[in-house]
């Protein structure tokens, strides 16, 4: 019985290991005043590190609010994705720069 | 005739927000377009400053810190450009017209204050970009020769692009 009880939350721990572990780093560039494409495959948990390759400063901000990055001209800035649906996103300095995350639970 | 053409040049640039510039005829000179372009950049991190020193609003201010920044950002870019291309800079009837009706323009905001000066300095900065804008697309970018400064003034349109959006956004918020 104890044994059967061992396997299981053994099968369960496995079971949910994956997840935790797949949790995958992607990059998303800002060049020429654009944000270029973003990942197609985003999970909740997932990060993006946002690279500003331009000579001005940007944001990476959420409409939702859920991230808000700040990226001085030539930096570098990191969110982790908290929720899964499609999260529209922009530049506060330079609103006409936008893009869109489609994360997936 | 090239002297002719840029002073009609600089009169269409001024007289008609987002005018096109007569094309054909003779085309400004790379040493002209980046003297033009580094102008038109240093009128507005001027303005931007003039605003940071006078203005109390937050929004404008805001506009204002983001114009000085991002302008400062191009004509460094575009002064590492033309050092590196070995271009000197040349004055023209364009520059020197847009510099003489920025001085004008700042006299008469330098008398303004509070809700006053942030009504004029921002309807300036959307007649402004939209003129520069126009110049840009029209003139310089079709006449630069050469590639990596014709690059420079493509994301200069893009960004001034987003300045004129952000001007006639906060024009609009400053009517209600």
């Amino acid at each position: 019985m104890k044994r059967t009880i061992a396997c299981a939350i053994g099968l369960v721990a496995v079971a949910l290991l994956p997840s935790k572990a797949a949790a995958t780093a992607y990059r998303v560039v800002i060049e020429d005043m654009k944000f270029g494409p973003t990942p197609a495959a985003l999970k909740v948990g997932d990060s993006i590190e946002w690279v500003n390759h331009d000579i001005f400063r940007h944001t990476a901000t959420a409409r939702d609010g859920s991230f808000a990055v700040d990226l001085p001209a030539g930096k570098t800035g990191r969110s982790v994705i908290k929720h899964a649906g499609k999260i529209g996103f922009f530049c506060r300095y330079h609103p006409g720069m936008t893009g869109s995350l489609t994360v997936s639970p | 005739m090239v002297k002719s053409f840029l002073a009609a040049s600089a009169f269409a640039l001024l007289a008609l927000p987002g005018a096109t510039l007569a094309q054909g005829a003779a085309k400004p000179n790379d040493a002209q377009i980046a003297h033009i372009a580094y102008t038109a950049g240093q009128i507005d991190i001027a303005a931007g400053e003039q605003a940071l020193a006078k203005s109390k609003n937050q929004a404008v201010r805001g506009f204002a810190a983001e114009m000085v920044r991002d302008h400062k950002a191009v004509n460094e870019k575009a002064l590492a450009l033309v050092k590196k291309l070995g271009v000197t800079p040349e004055a023209n009837p364009t520059s020197k017209a847009l510099s003489s009706q920025a001085d004008q323009k700042r006299a008469e905001l330098a008398k303004l204050s509070g809700a006053a000066f942030d009504r004029v300095y921002v309807a300036n900065e959307v007649a402004y970009h939209r003129t520069v804008n126009g110049a840009l697309k029209d003139t310089l970018i079709p006449s630069a020769q050469n590639a990596e400064l014709k690059s420079l003034l493509q994301t200069g349109l893009a960004l001034f692009s987003e300045h004129q959006a952000h001007a006639e956004h906060l024009a609009a918020s400053q009517k209600k």
